[in-house]
């Protein structure tokens, strides 16, 4: 018998061989015959109106097609929400090649279509463009009298606004026994996944398009595709098989998907519009932050005040939120509470969801101000989160699904050698370095949307699973296959995981850490349907032995069908192909949560981080010598691929901690390195040693496998931890990130 | 199609005769730099001279001095691992191994290590004003973003700074830069290779038009014995220097015979005072000594608003790095602090 469960073995990726050899095609590769190139040119000013646009010696260059810019575009769809993709924020959606207004630095004003992406790309240099500037503001700090709240929409149902404030937050605050206040704020970064995005459009006829496009949603472009260019749903098919990092960038459709698709249109051709490095600057982006947190606890370290606030930059446009202020109430008791998140709108590009959007940016005040009281209460860190540990979520009221968090503070902490720390800062050294000790909570939600699956038997036994999702890189395809193994009671080998085509069962967006429970789910009912299915069709078989049995007592295995309590029933699934002909079985359900009892519970994901540090005593120079995280994400379905997941995220937390950020110039409005070699993130020297631990946690109520999701835990607790960590080997509190080391000369 | 033409030569003759002219001949060797001005049109060629094929460029000969010859066209990566570097140029070695990336020396020349060009983000981005690149049309990193930008020679119309590693070194050496041109041969002491900005920031260095660096000169004494550098930057590698120091020492009984100390990161070519070498002849190397030395290098030197703290760092690195040449094995990959 086939080995089960596969559930829990850490699988490699499937696709693995075909990523590393060269095989893997990404949406920028794909051939097509008499492919267009189109290259994007953008804006060099920030705010004002194009006067002229004068394309006429581009548009006579050798090889050059057609120029498209506000003045000649074909017209596409007049209403708002017809631009709206699955996670478009409150208010207009940007179009491109509109009109003549000029709304941020880097907006794309024009499409050179030419033969090659050489000529394009030249023949943008010789467009001659004349501005009327206006005065511009991108600039957060200074323009902060102009927050206010955000709007809400449809993407307030997945990020709530703040809950109500609870008891009397100033009167608490001010007679806490120990109080701490601190200002937190770290820039603009960019999500750069190192494949470009790109479009690749097949023009199949009148109106009928099939797209490679770099996306998280093969649906959520089809959708946009469709409505913005008034194309039948079925006309236009969206495929992604391989994504080469997406971390939110994807969650949207991007300007290449319109270029690509209106030129391909209008031309009747095939076109490919790719974005280069720079222009991977010119959308979405974190939003750059500054956050207030006011924590009072009393004398036994009960933490009885809270007050965060965040303020966060948006677009002219979009209200664009995400989750920074919920996040203490949810993991720490306090009888009274002040949390607020506010928007300032600049002349910027709208920001989009980033790896842990918002968590990783309100956990870095929540946790380092935690670590701030300890020292003042003279608690260590631990204890500290110890006493505040939350058996029930008190800003809601309701009970966690579970939640084994003491778990991780307690196995990372002895794994790490926490009890080694000594308390006092600057107490520890190695030869000329100051060590530090530093830890930190990380919480992330663990959430389920609706989606579909297909299941289809072939009569040779083996099974096709369908599904729209992607798989950016997460190790999905593998997860997914899993899932289909274990329910079906086939080996890995017999199941294919067939995905990432818009034409497939619908899935939702890859993001929010909310694939494996969303999709997953759906495969797993799909796979139960099969069975019951192929259970129904041997009943019919008076010879099976199955005739009187229920489906709960069968068991499927490597194709034959036996039952729990019978050691004589062994029914094998080629009976029924030769019943029927040899003609396929195929099943496609929906899953999702049940809208009477999911809201019950909160649902989260944990996870404790501790870090050591050394900085150099006379130079600062930090380097994050060890980490540890342990998780707990309810049932790990990969340890491999999930554990690949944490150490992702705790070396973007280092990145955010320590290196990342686009330098924004508010003299001109515009980022100025747009590159891999000035937007830093680390190099494998600024890499030591990084652990993972993943912590049992059992969850029957959060979907029917128990998982939650580890997308993006691993970042959330590591800018905290390392914050807390420079400040016991130098005393010195650094508050913006990322922390440069002069900041410790 | 900014239509450029290509043309290979073999000896310096010949890619003479083919730069002369128009300034749009440009030569290329490795092409880790002016590729990318290329690309971002920082720079606009009519003619591409490629000149890797000459033979008589690249390699690395004893000359009767005492003295070794690097060719122009060796590249960084086999110049840093060559044995005889190694052994009797270790600050040279280390200097160029704390540079860009494994890839990148692997296509980098030693000639074109002191042709590159600033990595002011303003000179890479065509739509801002940019002395260098665009003469009288302002700097805009004096009011801009300049954590990365000059405390030391620079001028009202530019601030930024020369990017290498391999030079840092070399000007500590007190290399000699050997130039052919359509003139003939001549020699340039290291130390008057680069240029400040002064009123002309589009110069980065005093090679004529049409001329090429065959070879550079190091000395016979190559301070093997203490030597150090050490390079200050936002991560571990692939990373510019916010401050780099080269210090080299010949030391007799205990005293300092003989002191080089040269900065990177902090200038329009890399740093040095004679003054600061001549005060610590015959004197300790202790830490306050090598303090009074930094002070003298660093006299004169002044910020702005994001790169104020070169100034205390510098100070600071200078020390640190002398008390590492004490002590050549505390070094370590990557030009990091000593542990």
């Amino acid at each position: 018998m086939t080995k089960l469960p596969s559930i829990g073995k850490p699988i490699s990726r499937l696709e693995g061989r075909l990523k590393v050899t060269g095989i893997a095609k990404y949406a920028g590769e794909y051939q097509a015959p008499g492919l267009l190139y189109g290259y994007v040119v953008n804006s060099t000013i920030t705010k004002g109106t194009i006067k002229i646009i004068d394309t006429a010696d581009a548009k006579a260059l050798e090889g050059v097609i057609e120029i498209f810019t506000h003045e000649n575009r074909p017209s596409t769809a007049w209403f708002d929400f017809q631009y709206a993709d699955m996670d478009a924020p409150p208010g207009t959606v940007f179009k491109p090649l509109k009109d003549n207004e000029i709304k941020y630095n880097g907006q794309p004003i024009a499409l050179v279509v030419a033969d090659t992406f050489e000529m394009a790309r030249y023949a943008a240099t010789q467009i001659k463009l004349a501005y009327v500037e206006e005065k511009f503001e991108t600039d957060l700090e200074s323009n902060i009298d102009k927050a206010r709240k955000p709007k809400k929409g449809m993407a307030s149902m997945l990020k709530p606004p703040p809950p109500k404030p609870a008891g009397d937050f100033e009167k608490a605050y001010e007679s806490s026994f120990v109080q701490s206040s601190g200002e937190f704020k770290h820039g603009t970064e960019h999500h750069n996944p190192m494949e470009m995005f790109a479009t690749t459009v097949i023009y199949e006829g009148k109106n009928r398009l099939k797209i490679y496009d770099k996306t998280q949603g093969t649906v959520n472009s089809q959708m946009y595709v469709a409505n913005v260019f008034g194309l039948k749903m079925k006309n236009v098919q969206v495929i992604a098989p391989f994504v080469g990092g997406a971390f939110g960038s994807g969650l949207r459709p991007q300007y290449q998907l319109f270029m690509a698709v209106m030129a391909s249109l209008a031309l009747k051709r095939n076109v490919r519009v790719t974005l280069d490095r720079a222009q991977m600057f010119t959308f979405g982006h974190r939003p750059t932050t500054l956050q207030y947190a006011k924590f009072g606890a009393d004398e036994k370290g009960k933490l009885n005040a809270v007050y965060h606030k965040a303020i966060g930059e948006t677009s002219q446009f979009e209200d664009y939120t995400e989750i920074v202020v919920n996040w203490a109430g949810m993991l720490y008791p306090a009888e009274n509470t002040l949390l607020e998140h506010r928007l300032v709108p600049l002349d910027v590009y709208s920001p989009l969801d980033m790896r842990a959007p918002g968590g990783s940016t309100g956990m870095h005040a929540v946790e380092v101000t935690m670590d701030d009281l300890a020292y003042k209460l003279n608690i260590d860190p631990v204890e500290f989160r110890l006493i505040n540990y939350a058996e029930k979520d008190k800003s809601s009221g309701k009970e966690y699904s579970s939640k084994e968090l003491r778990k991780c503070y307690l196995q990372a902490a002895a794994k790490f050698g926490w009890e080694k720390r000594s308390p006092e800062p600057r107490s520890m050294k190695r030869g000329n370095k100051l060590v530090g000790y530093g830890m930190a909570t990380g919480i992330w939600d663990a959430n389920r949307i609706l989606a579909r699956a297909q299941a289809i038997m072939t009569s040779d036994g083996k099974v096709e699973i369908k599904s729209a999702v992607t798989d950016i890189g997460t190790g999905t395809i593998t997860i997914m296959t899993q899932i289909a193994s274990d329910e079906l009671g086939l080996p890995l080998e017999d199941i294919t995981f067939s995905f990432a085509d818009s034409s497939m069962p619908f899935a939702p967006i890859q993001g929010g850490s909310f694939t494996t429970a969303t999709v997953g789910s759906a495969v797993q009912v799909a796979c139960r349907a099969l069975n019951k299915e192929l259970f129904k069709k041997a009943k019919r078989d008076k010879d099976s032995g199955l005739a009187d049995a229920a489906f709960e007592d069968a068991v499927f295995s490597d194709g034959f069908i036996f039952l729990k309590n019978s050691a004589e029933v062994k029914y094998s699934v080629q009976e029924i192909f030769a019943a029927n002909g040899g003609k396929e079985i195929k099943t496609t359900n929906s899953s999702m949560p049940n809208p009477l009892t999911y809201g019950k519970k909160i649902k989260l994901v944990h996870s404790a981080v501790f870090v050591e540090v050394e900085v150099d005593e006379e130079l600062g120079i930090i380097e994050v010598t060890r980490a540890v995280t342990a998780v707990a994400a309810g049932k790990i379905i990969n340890p491999k691929t999930a554990e690949s997941q944490i150490l992702g995220g705790m070396i973007w937390g280092i990145s955010k901690a320590l290196h990342e950020e686009t330098i924004l110039d508010n003299q001109f409005g515009k980022y100025m390195n747009t590159n891999l070699a000035e937007y830093h993130i680390p190099v494998h020297a600024d890499i030591h040693d990084l652990d993972v631990v993943f912590v049992e946690e059992e969850d029957d109520f959060v979907n029917d496998l128990g998982v939650k999701g580890v997308g993006e835990i691993g970042v959330v607790g590591m800018p905290p931890a390392i914050t807390n960590a420079i400040f016991h080997a130098t005393g010195k509190r650094i508050n913006n990130l990322p922390i440069h080391f002069d900041k410790l000369l | 199609m900014n239509n450029f033409s290509y043309i290979k030569v073999s000896d310096a003759k010949q890619a003479i005769a083919e730069l002369n002219g128009d300034i749009r001949n440009k030569a290329v060797a490795g092409g880790t730099n002016i590729n990318d001005l290329l690309k971002y049109f920082v720079t606009k060629a009519d003619k591409l001279v490629d000149i890797n094929p000459i033979q008589e460029f690249n390699s690395i000969i004893r000359l009767d001095d005492g003295g070794v010859r690097l060719g122009a066209l060796h590249t960084n990566a086999d110049t840093a691992y060559d044995p005889i570097i190694e052994e009797r140029y270790p600050l040279l070695s280390k200097a160029i191994l704390a540079g860009a990336s494994a890839q990148i020396r692997n296509m980098a020349t030693n000639g074109g290590n002191l042709m590159q060009r600033t990595r002011c983000y303003y000179f890479y981005d065509i739509s801002t004003p940019c002395n260098k690149r665009d003469p009288g049309s302002g700097c805009s990193a004096i009011s801009g973003y300049n954590r990365i930008h000059a405390i030391l020679g620079q001028s009202e119309n530019c601030i930024a700074v020369f990017p290498s590693d391999m030079c840092v070194a070399l000007a500590a050496l007190n290399a000699q830069v050997n130039i052919s041109g359509p003139n003939g041969e001549r020699k340039l002491p290291f130390a008057n290779f680069h240029r400040l900005p002064s009123e002309t920031p589009h110069l980065d260095n005093n090679l004529i038009h049409g001329e090429v660096i065959t070879s550079i000169d190091l000395p016979a004494e190559g301070f093997a014995e203490n030597y150090s550098y050490l390079k200050l930057r936002d991560r571990s590698s692939y990373s510019f220097a916010l401050v780099s120091v080269a210090s080299a020492f010949e030391l007799e009984q205990g005293t300092i015979k003989n002191a080089r100390i040269a900065l990177g990161g902090v200038a329009h070519k890399p740093w040095r005072v004679l003054e600061a070498e001549d005060f610590l002849k015959q004197k300790e190397p202790t830490r306050e000594n090598f303090s009074q030395a930094a002070k003298i290098i660093l006299n004169g030197a002044f910020g702005y608003e994001h790169n104020n703290f070169k100034i205390e760092l510098a100070h600071r690195a200078i020390i640190r790095n002398c008390l590492m040449a004490l002590y050549p094995e505390s070094q370590r990959p990557g030009a990091k602090p000593s542990r």
